[in-house]
């Protein structure tokens, strides 16, 4: 078990940067997600960890050992690999005591534990089968078992849920959840699914364009991101992104919206652009012939006991996600109204969220 | 409106129509193909009257005599001498006084084939180890000029090798390699290993990376991982490979003629001086070719499976 500390790390693969200037603690024993849309360097990064991939600056530590350019044979990091990377030409014993089998161990003990971890995986039935006539979710166990038979420090793990479909994937969350309670070692998950993410993590590690934009828990990253990328990106639908006008002092509680002044949580900074931008989580916003911003109902969809409302408004098209009683036809003309102590304004120039009091709880 | 065919077809269905078609096609082919094979075998088997007479004998007596005459040598002799002599002691210098001839001692037909067998065999490993080395490397790490090297590999073959055999011819005399084994081994090797280098990079690309890489974290070194992963996963293209360089290097005559003439020379330029020998022997002419047909045949029915695989590869794989 240990812990994993990346200093400036940064990758470039000739002129292009893949991963730029990281730095983050994985904790001892944490669930650790890193999440980004495709090609942002995910990959890139846990591949440095793993020793596969030397970094062209910064520094890697495990355990507060400098392990930045140790092989990875020497790292006791155990990887799986997106494709699994399953050896063909092995059955699934083999395959699993692959790892063991270089330690010079006891072949008692090998037995043993290999064992050990195929009834923990529920795959002892398919000791002796060849790999090739698996179903995917078997040669995700075969490779999780590669992984935890070696009892290494850490998990490194790359979008290992990505071959698979959808029904079975939720399943695996939960199993990789309860595998993860029982061998409580440092894991680092890789995937660009956002469900995913906030489904297991402890904490959750937001990339974009080789960058790493934030690093908080899954309601801290859901309920105050620090970008307008993030807030974006988690969530689905994604959070509605309405135009205001900027300018605002420390201290100010409301900003105008298409004419219409909406409270949002008081400011702790000032904001000089002429434009700001709002945003909204559809489950922040509501209808009522109250609202001061108003719109026509243009799609209605029902998600079991809520429904998705979407409305046109002058400010832009808006999601609003409101409790089933409340009935809305196509065309009417409806008012919004916003759980103000819930809004963000960002900065369009620089993407980041203006500080206010809604960032006051974070925990970092 | 029509109704619904009461039959479906899918699109990869192959009607028995067009299998009859391709079946008696192909045996058409095979039997063209087959012929001179047949003719040969059926030559090695014929006695000497019957391998010339005209029209050609499908039908006649089998003997061992094409076999006899190719391992031995003889002299002739009168029936009177022959009578001195004896009973003949084995069945072999039965068949060769019935045509009053005695054995003088073994041909050289053994130490030629031995020849070719350290040839083929030894220059088709050492093509094939280098190559899958090369490969690998070439497949897998940043080689400076990378592009470059490749291509002048590849241009080593653009040219019919038999261009530069005065050039080598001299060079051999030279360094002492003319007429040895060691000198055609690393002849054929230096023709061959462009092609293995190529063919056998094309399989190592086919081999995600990640399975080494999977085995490097797991704490093996890089020749580990290489020995353990990559090369049983290879075992296909090697076998094609080795099969495309024994293939060459067992029939290369031009070379062979040009550099071998005592010692070390191979089967092809020596199957045909057995026609001086004797008068025309066809039957140890056809006997010869048959012996030296085999080991291809046998190598490549031993490595069939491997083989279609490897053609076959990359067509077939996620
Ligand atoms: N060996 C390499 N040489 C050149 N560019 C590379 C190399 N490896 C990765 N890249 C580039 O670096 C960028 C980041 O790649 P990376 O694989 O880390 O992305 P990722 O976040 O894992 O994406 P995905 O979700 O698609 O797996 C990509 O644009 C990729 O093309
Ligand atoms: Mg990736």
């Amino acid at each position: 078990m240990a812990e994993i500390r990346v200093e400036n790390l940064q990758k470039n693969f000739g002129d292009f940067v893949a991963v730029k200037q990281s730095s983050f603690t994985i904790n001892d024993g944490e669930f650790f997600v890193m999440l980004g849309p495709s090609g942002c360097g995910k990959t890139t990064t846990l591949r440095m960890i793993a020793g596969l991939e030397m970094p062209t600056e910064g520094k890697i530590y495990l355990d507060d050992e400098d392990v930045t350019f140790l092989p990875g044979s020497r790292r006791d990091i155990a990887f799986v690999f997106q494709l699994f990377a399953l050896y063909p030409h092995m059955n699934v014993r083999r395959n699993i005591d692959f790892p063991l089998r270089i330690q010079r161990l006891p072949r008692k003990e090998i037995r043993q534990r290999t064992q050990e971890v195929a009834e923990m995986l529920r795959i002892d039935h398919l000791l002796n089968q060849p790999v090739g006539g698996l179903s995917s979710g078997d040669r995700q166990r075969v490779a999780l078992g590669r992984a935890i038979i070696r009892k290494a420090k850490a998990f490194l793990l790359d979008e290992p849920l990505g071959a698979l479909d959808a029904e079975f994937r939720d399943l695996m969350c939960e199993e990789l959840l309860l595998l993860h309670k029982r061998v409580s070692a440092t894991s680092v998950y890789v995937t660009h699914d956002q469900v995913e993410a906030m489904l297991m993590a402890d904490r959750i590690c937001v990339m974009n364009n080789a960058e790493v934009l934030q690093i908080d828990a899954p309601l801290e990253i859901y309920e105050r991101p620090k970008t307008k990328f993030v807030a974006g990106f988690i969530g689905t639908p994604s959070m509605n992104f309405l135009k205001a006008k900027g300018s605002l002092a420390p201290g100010q509680s409301e900003i105008e919206v298409n004419g219409v002044s909406v409270k949002i949580p008081k400011t702790h900074e000032s904001l000089d652009n002429a434009e700001a931008i709002v945003g909204a989580r559809p489950e922040h916003l509501s209808l009522g012939d109250d609202g001061s911003l108003r719109g026509e109902v243009f799609a209605i969809e029902y998600m079991g006991a809520r429904q998705m409302v979407t409305v046109d408004t002058e400010a832009g098209r808006l999601k609003v996600r409101v409790p089933n009683t409340i009935k809305v036809r196509y065309g009417e003309t409806v008012g919004l109204s916003f759980d103000s102590e819930k809004l963000l304004v960002f900065n369009p120039e620089t993407d980041k969220a203006v500080n206010s009091t809604l960032f006051d709880g974070a925990i970092s | 409106m029509t109704a619904a065919p009461d039959k479906a077809f899918s699109v990869g269905t192959v009607s028995a129509r067009s299998k009859l078609i391709a079946a008696i096609l192909v045996t058409a082919y095979a039997l063209v193909a087959v012929i001179p094979l047949v003719w040969i075998l059926a030559t090695g088997f014929k006695s000497p009257p019957d391998s010339i007479s005209y029209p050609p004998k499908v039908l006649f007596q089998p003997t061992l005599e094409g076999y006899v005459n190719l391992f031995t040598s003889r002299t002739r002799q009168t029936p009177e001498y022959i009578k001195s002599l004896g009973p003949p002691k084995t069945w072999y210098d039965e068949l060769a006084r019935k045509r009053n001839m005695v054995i003088s001692g073994p041909s050289r037909f053994k130490d030629r084939y031995l020849n070719s067998v350290i040839i083929g065999f030894g220059s088709t490993f050492l093509a094939v180890f280098l190559g899958t080395l090369a490969a690998y490397g070439f497949s897998r790490f940043k080689v400076p000029l990378k592009d470059d090297l490749l291509f002048f590999i590849l241009s080593t073959r653009m040219m019919p090798p038999i261009a530069v055999a005065i050039p080598i011819f001299l060079m051999y005399r030279e360094i002492g390699l003319s007429d040895t084994a060691l000198g055609m081994i690393l002849l054929y090797t230096a023709v061959n290993v462009s092609l293995s280098v190529w063919l056998l990079k094309g399989f190592v690309d086919e081999i995600p990376k990640e399975y080494e890489e999977a085995a490097l974290v797991d704490g093996y070194s890089r020749l580990q991982a290489f020995v353990k992963t990559v090369l049983p996963q290879m075992r296909s293209g090697i076998a094609a490979t080795s099969i495309f360089c024994l293939i060459f290097a067992w029939n290369e005559y031009a070379f062979a003629l040009l550099l071998t003439s005592g010692q070390a020379q191979t089967a092809p330029p020596f199957i045909p001086t057995i026609i001086g020998e004797g008068g025309l022997d066809w039957p140890a002419v056809g006997a010869g070719t048959t012996l030296f047909l085999l080991p291809i045949v046998i190598f490549t029915v031993l490595l069939r499976n491997q083989l279609l695989r490897g053609i076959t590869f990359g067509a077939v794989r996620k």
